[in-house]
């Protein structure tokens, strides 16, 4: 335990830019805006969990950080291949 | 170590920061995919890079593994974020938006044109 509260402060930022983010999502024009703005958000959850983790010393959250990671890249593709060809 | 900590969430937040302002302040979805991209790639890897010299600092078997995961993310993030992004700005160009105030479109002149001819509503008023 060398310092835990400054990643707690830093995730709570994180949280703070997600909402900033979650403007664009829902005054988006287009759907490629909201797309953009869900891509973004699912980066910074990502890094959220990774300091969430550390600040509460465990180790699972950077597995749970891990498998959302990849599984937010699978649904951005599905979306982008969604918005290019309409459901084909 | 403790600075080098400190350091990397600094660079972190306020370039996620950044990132997130971007998405708020540009004109169309290129250039809001291009900033809030970058940038939030660039925070995400700082931020996580203050975790993993956590995890070392913190030593012992916790601390590695810690570290270990922590720079996995890492690659993950540094590997999937540029390709997502670069398959909704083909989609968003592929289903029509053009760019805001755009001169030329050397994409569409070089034999990919849009299925259909949308324009952005920033691009109408």
């Amino acid at each position: 335990m060398i310092v835990a509260l400054p990643f707690a402060a830093a995730g709570l930022a994180m949280l703070g830019f997600i909402l900033v983010c979650m403007v664009r999502l829902s005054v988006g024009p287009t759907a490629a805006d909201r797309a953009v703005a869900l891509d973004t958000i699912n980066t910074l959850v990502v890094a959220t969990m990774v300091l969430l983790g550390a600040a509460f010393d465990l180790v699972v959250l950077l597995d749970v950080a891990l498998v959302y990671a990849l599984l937010s890249y699978v649904g951005t593709l599905y979306i982008a291949r969604y918005l290019e060809r309409g459901l084909s | 170590m403790t600075g080098l900590i400190y350091a990397f969430l600094a660079i972190g937040a306020a370039f996620n920061a950044l990132g997130a302002v971007a998405l708020i302040r540009f004109p169309d979805v290129y250039t809001r995919i291009h900033g809030a991209t970058k940038c939030t790639t660039f925070g995400s890897i700082f931020s996580i890079l203050a975790v993993a010299v956590y995890g070392i600092a913190h030593g012992g078997g916790a601390g590695g593994t810690m570290a270990v995961r922590a720079f996995l993310a890492l690659v993950f993030l540094l590997l999937t974020n540029p390709t997502g992004s670069h398959a909704l700005a083909r989609a968003a160009h592929r289903s029509g938006i053009k760019p805001f105030r755009a001169v030329v479109d050397r994409l569409e002149e070089a034999g990919h044109p849009s299925p259909v001819t949308r324009h952005g509503p920033e691009e109408t008023r």
